[in-house]
């Protein structure tokens, strides 16, 4: 079905194994090994985090959307999993529930308002990150809830060195495949995302592939926040402050998937995240600053995008009726 | 399988149509026999493709009924029209570049998987698509095969068989080969045929008499909205198809050329000009001439005002203005070498809607001549006035304007930097008659200041009436100069190209 | 320019009248509700009406109204500016390390600082304009980049001091006038920087970066060499944010929070002043209004004793609303794009 696509998301899979190996090499050079048993647990705890997050924000920007509110949400989800489980391993599912059931109003919210009040996914999810932003320094001071052992577990256990964390975002990712391609409201979310009016002139509805995305995004970042609440024993509302939002944009644009939404998928955005986790423990291993990570994912980030823009824009040159001179590039009006 | 009285497939009539008040379609008939290739002719807006629209749901006839097998429908959605049969191949493509065949075909309608109600049989859509394909003799192409990457043909294929998949009983396309090269179009042959011994019926609409005498069994000709007749294609010659096409009544009266107008130096000229879409271009306007460029849709003509306004660029052959070679790499360039374009579509590339008349009327002068901008928009006050511009004040925005008004305030922000090329393509398209005869004035008084103007109009009694001289264009190449005051048919042979 | 048609009744109605004939168009509703707000502040704490309070409210709004003023000129030509609030705080962390406390210094830093605000307005613009990299990601990646870099180069903490000098500008006192009292310097230079750009928007590159914003082929189309308006933009947001840096290191000092979130509010301001995202519409003094506006806003809250840990969810809550309004209103007053006679070339976009 996507014999095609498995080029570029096997090219991202090529360069995330060139990166290892790139990694490893410069640990080498320094008498370091880059992959110890520590090390790896760390990127695969380190990705799951991020893969729980970037998951989401595929669907949504497959759908030609953006949700800039993961973070707070992932930050809300850590408390009200914690508050709800109240160290009371009783409780647990409790606090699951709770954590899907606000995360999905939040994504229900954010999709109701880009798709019924016509207020562009932006500027809704920014707002909804702020509303929640409010909601969180007001409320809670500091760490809030905690966590019973039980539930920690999901945090800390690994089977050799997969952490159950991961597992469990690789099965999610499985899951959101599956999605993509064997359900209805997966594959029209390729259209909607593609070409709005095709899929309208084709009888599919724009409305239910968006707001699904916007749901199912909310709740990943639920997920994501059910860990952090799971590794740090208790709520922490900080993490809105880690920057996830364009973490995840970032490992979702990496990993192949078109901002402008319509090509990409969930496979791509795992490597896009192992990437990034990559790059993260690369840095660590070498004792590079952090604050220099900052920089690199940004340049990172809009490099590229700016490579598969200009990928995008050849293609959409129409045919030549005549042959092409050599050295003639097609010049278009607005340019410098 | 035709021949023998059949009773028609598709019955349409009566129907009409108008946009904002200006009638499309009157009283049109049309009977399509199943198994037949039924081609629809007519010149550039004789309604032909929004007759076909009506047809495929996307607009709501006025008046009139629309039979199909004997039912009598009325299509509010494309999708219902499918639904019912009816499969349309539209000039722009209704697909999804990124996706497979198989899931184009199959969009919005997905098989369902076995058991879930939200599932996707992914294995019987390829299957099926496959199976579909074969069924065309189109086996080279694969269900599993992204839609970018196929040829153009190769697409509208797949249109057909998105239709096909649908059991469609009609499919009509929309000038099929516009885009398709030569070995192309043999593949689209082909597919018509297969449909046609299928008991499909084909509405084929197009302008290129070869493809009409290769293809079709029966032809129909509008003109101005109207149905002319409906011939077996035996029985008729390309030369009394032309006859039938043109012959619009000439609905403004042209004004005459201002006393004391003459060609005299050579103020543009393109010898030899070639891109990717033209080729050998000769062009050679004087000042106070008006030379019109004729031919059908994406024959060209808009091409070449891109060409010599530096949207596009000629990479092969000379550009030269006033005498001197120009390289017109943007249209900043081109402003400054005196050349001005009025573009075809007004909304989409004239004009800043939410804009006031009077910053849309010194746009031009903002963007290129700042420093002499006050100076110089001092005078939009008078050019509004000389067109006879109609506007609640200066400072409304153009979106509220009238089509006619707003190709008005497009033509002073030209007036406005006195330019010395003129460029007008589709000037007076989709306004009232006395905005079209400003137009027509404006133009004789540029020619008498002195202007080339280059003048492009689907409207051939527009183009033989102001223009002293037409190139007449097909597939890029200039086909021939004619005389204004030339017949129309003289003009539409050249541009339909040989018929039999 | 004249007022616009809205039908409107009442006293709202006036307000809103005189304030569109104010802003030039479309932005109106923003000055009645900052009319409101400060009434409702009046209400409750009568004292406020008083020059003194009224000028140090102004004096707090000044940042802010700078940067609302750089974020317009980004916004109206159809792009978005995520970079300032970062660039704020780069700067001030810069100018404090730099400075270190030695008043010769200021000077040099500031040209220094404005320079480097250029340029940082300079990259972001290429990468949109010409790298076509959406402005959001672009400028996104900026916040990153800047981020991280500052600290990178301070070592995780802001180090130095900022100068006496430099700090008059932010918070000292231009004028003393009798009855009135100080006058804030911050004050007249929002003052200056917003009839700067009420004169700009007037002059041709102003009207041509509206009309790029709001039909950018028309604008090619006309001779306007559109990367570089758009460019020119982005350099102005920059340069403002390098000047609302120096107004906010100069009131509230250096810390490595300084500058947090200031993107948003800003991009809330100018949306609240009815400006619309995606370029072409709205006018700058309607921005500044918005500025004003979400002040006053944050200062009505402060009277109330509300938590200012609630002024991030007032924010997204005000950001939805303005622009779910403006959205509504669009809907609701242009008529549907009427189709061309003769045969409309593209078929009209429907709802199933």
């Amino acid at each position: 079905m996507s014999r095609p696509r498995l080029g570029t998301t096997g090219l991202v899979y090529v360069a995330l194994l060139a990166i290892l190996a790139a990694g490893a090499a410069l640990a080498a050079a320094r008498g370091q090994e880059l992959l110890t048993t520590a090390n790896t647990v760390d990127l695969l705890t380190r990705s799951s985090l991020l893969g729980f997050v970037a998951i989401g924000q595929t669907l949504v920007i497959l759908c030609r959307s953006l949700d800039l509110s993961v973070g707070y949400v992932m930050a809300l989800s850590s408390v009200v999993a914690a508050t709800a489980m109240a160290g009371q391993p009783s409780r647990i599912w409790l606090g699951v529930a709770a954590v899907v059931v606000v995360a999905a109003l939040i994504g229900l919210a954010n999709g109701l308002i880009v798709t019924r009040l016509g207020v562009n996914a932006f500027i809704t999810t920014l707002g909804m990150g702020l509303i929640i932003k409010g909601y969180l320094d007001t409320r809670y001071q500091g760490p809030a809830g905690e966590v019973p052992a039980g539930f920690q577990l999901f945090g800390y256990t690994r089977i050799g060195v997969v952490p159950l964390s991961f597992a469990v975002m690789a099965a999610v990712a499985v899951l959101a495949v599956l999605f993509l391609r064997r359900t209805r409201t997966g594959v029209h979310m390729y259209a909607v995302g593609g070409d709005a009016e095709v899929a309208r002139m084709s009888g599919v509805r724009a409305d239910r592939p968006l707001l699904t995305a916007h749901v199912l995004c909310s709740v990943t970042a639920g997920l994501a926040g059910l860990l952090i609440a799971s590794r740090f024993g208790t709520g922490s509302t900080l993490v809105y402050s880690s920057g996830y939002e364009l973490e995840s944009i970032a490992a979702v644009v990496l990993g192949g998937t078109y901002l402008l939404g319509g090509r990409g998928g969930v496979g791509g955005t795992v490597a896009g995240v192992l990437i990034l986790a990559t790059l993260d423990t690369v840095f660590n291993v070498l004792g590079v600053d952090p604050f220099f990570k900052d920089v690199l994912r940004g340049a990172i980030v809009i490099a590229a995008v700016a490579l598969y823009a200009r990928r995008q824009i050849d293609r959409a040159a129409t045919p030549p009726r005549f042959p092409r001179r050599p050295g003639h590039a097609a010049a278009r009006g607005g340019g410098p | 399988m035709n021949g023998g009285p059949q009773p028609p497939l598709l019955r349409m009539s009566g129907v009409g149509k108008s946009f904002l008040g200006v009638p499309v379609l009157r009283d049109v008939d049309l009977q399509v026999r199943a198994g037949e290739v039924h081609a629809l002719v007519g010149e550039n807006g004789a309604g032909k493709s929004t007759l076909m629209k009506i047809l495929a749901g996307v607009h709501r006839a006025d008046a009139g009924t629309v039979e199909l097998g004997g039912e009598r429908v009325d299509f509010a959605h494309p999708v219902h029209a499918r639904e019912a049969g009816v499969a349309t191949v539209f000039q722009e493509f209704n697909l999804l570049p990124e996706r497979t065949v198989a899931e184009n075909v199959f969009l919005g309608r997905e098989p369902r998987g076995s058991g879930t109600r939200i599932g996707v049989d992914a294995r019987a859509m390829a299957a099926e698509t496959e199976r579909l394909l074969e069924d065309l003799g189109l086996s080279a192409i694969s269900p599993h095969a992204p839609v970018r990457t196929l040829s153009v043909a190769e697409q509208q294929i797949v249109e057909v068989v998105k239709a096909m998949s649908q059991s469609a009983r009609i499919v009509s396309m929309d000038e099929p080969t516009a885009a398709l090269a030569g070995a192309e179009v043999e593949l689209l042959y082909r597919l018509v045929r297969r449909l046609r011994e299928r008991g499909v019926a084909v509405l084929y609409v197009s302008h290129r008499l070869k493809e009409i005498f290769d293809l079709s069994d029966r032809i129909t000709v509008l003109k101005d909205g109207a149905k002319v007749a409906t011939v077996d294609t035996p029985d008729t010659t390309g030369a009394d198809l032309i006859r039938m096409m043109v012959g619009r009544p000439v609905s403004a009266v042209f004004p005459e050329k201002i006393a004391g107008t003459e060609a005299g130096r050579v103020r543009l000229e393109v010898t030899g000009g070639g891109n990717e879409r033209l080729d050998g271009i000769d062009l050679q306007v004087r000042s106070g001439e008006i030379v019109g460029l004729a031919g059908l849709q994406g024959s060209g003509r808009t091409e070449i005002a891109h060409a010599l306004f530096g949207i596009d660029r000629f990479t092969r052959g000379e550009l030269r203005i006033d005498g001197e070679r120009a390289v017109l790499r943007s249209p900043r360039r081109a402003v400054r070498s005196g050349v001005a374009l009025v573009s075809e579509d007004r909304k989409t590339q004239g004009l800043a809607l939410h804009r006031s008349v009077l910053d849309n009327g010194r746009l031009v002068l903002d963007a290129v001549a700042p420093r002499r901008s006050r100076a110089r928009s001092g005078r939009l006050p008078g050019i509004f006035s000389s067109l006879e511009l109609v506007a609640r004040s200066p400072s409304q925005e153009v979106r509220f304007l009238s089509g006619g008004n707003q190709q008005k305030v497009v033509l002073a922000k030209w007036l406005a930097t006195d330019p010395s090329v003129v460029v007008l393509d589709e000037p007076t398209r989709g306004i009232d008659v006395g905005a079209k005869h400003a137009v027509y004035t404006l133009v004789r008084r540029l020619a008498a200041e002195g202007a080339a103007i280059v003048l492009i109009s689907s409207e051939l009694p527009e183009v033989l009436g102001l223009a002293d001289r037409v190139l007449v264009l097909r597939d890029g190449r200039i086909t021939g100069e004619l005389p204004g005051g030339a017949s129309e048919e003289a003009v539409m042979e050249l541009a339909v190209g040989g018929a039999p | 320019m004249t007022a616009t048609d809205t039908p409107a009744s009442g006293a709202a109605g006036a307000l809103r009248r005189a304030g569109a004939a104010l802003a030039g168009g479309g932005g109106g509703t923003v000055f009645a509700l900052l009319v409101l707000v400060f009434a409702v502040i009046f209400a409750i704490n009568p004292g406020f009406a008083r020059p003194p309070s009224l000028l140090a409210f102004a004096q707090q709004a000044a940042p802010l109204v700078v940067l609302a003023v750089g974020q317009y000129l980004v916004i109206v030509s159809g792009e978005l500016d995520l970079s300032v609030g970062s660039l704020v705080g780069a700067q001030v962390v810069v100018a404090a390390r730099l400075i270190d406390g030695q008043e010769p210094m200021t000077l040099p830093v500031l040209a220094l600082m404005l320079a480097f605000g250029a340029a940082v307005g300079l990259v972001n613009g290429l990468v949109t304009t010409v790298l076509k990299v959406p402005s959001i990601i672009a400028t996104l990646g900026m916040m990153l980049v800047l981020y991280g870099a500052v600290r990178l180069w301070t070592g995780g903490a802001p180090t130095g001091a900022l100068s006496e000098a430099f700090r008059v500008a932010g918070r000292g006192d231009a004028v003393v006038l009798p009855l009135i009292g100080g006058v804030p310097w911050a004050v007249l230079i929002a003052a200056a920087v917003g009839a700067a750009a009420v004169a700009l928007m007037r002059s041709p590159y102003g009207r041509t970066l509206v009309a790029v914003g709001d039909n950018a082929t028309a604008a090619a189309f006309s001779g306007a060499r559109v990367w570089r308006v758009r460019t020119l933009a982005f350099v102005g947001s920059s340069v403002l944010a390098t000047l609302a840096a120096v107004l906010i290191g100069g009131f509230a000092g250096v810390t490595a929070q300084v500058g947090e979130g200031l993107e948003f509010s800003a991009i809330t301001a100018v949306v609240l002043g009815g400006v619309v995202l995606g370029g072409g519409r709205g006018a700058v003094l309607a921005a500044i209004g918005g500025a004003l506006a979400v002040e006053a806003l944050f200062t009505l809250f402060n009277q109330l004793y509300l938590p200012s840990t609630i002024q991030p969810t007032v924010q997204g809550v005000i950001i939805i609303a303005a622009v779910a309004y403006a959205a509504r209103e669009r809907s609701r007053r242009s008529p549907r794009a009427p189709a061309p006679a003769g045969g409309p070339e593209k078929s009209p976009r429907e709802e199933v």
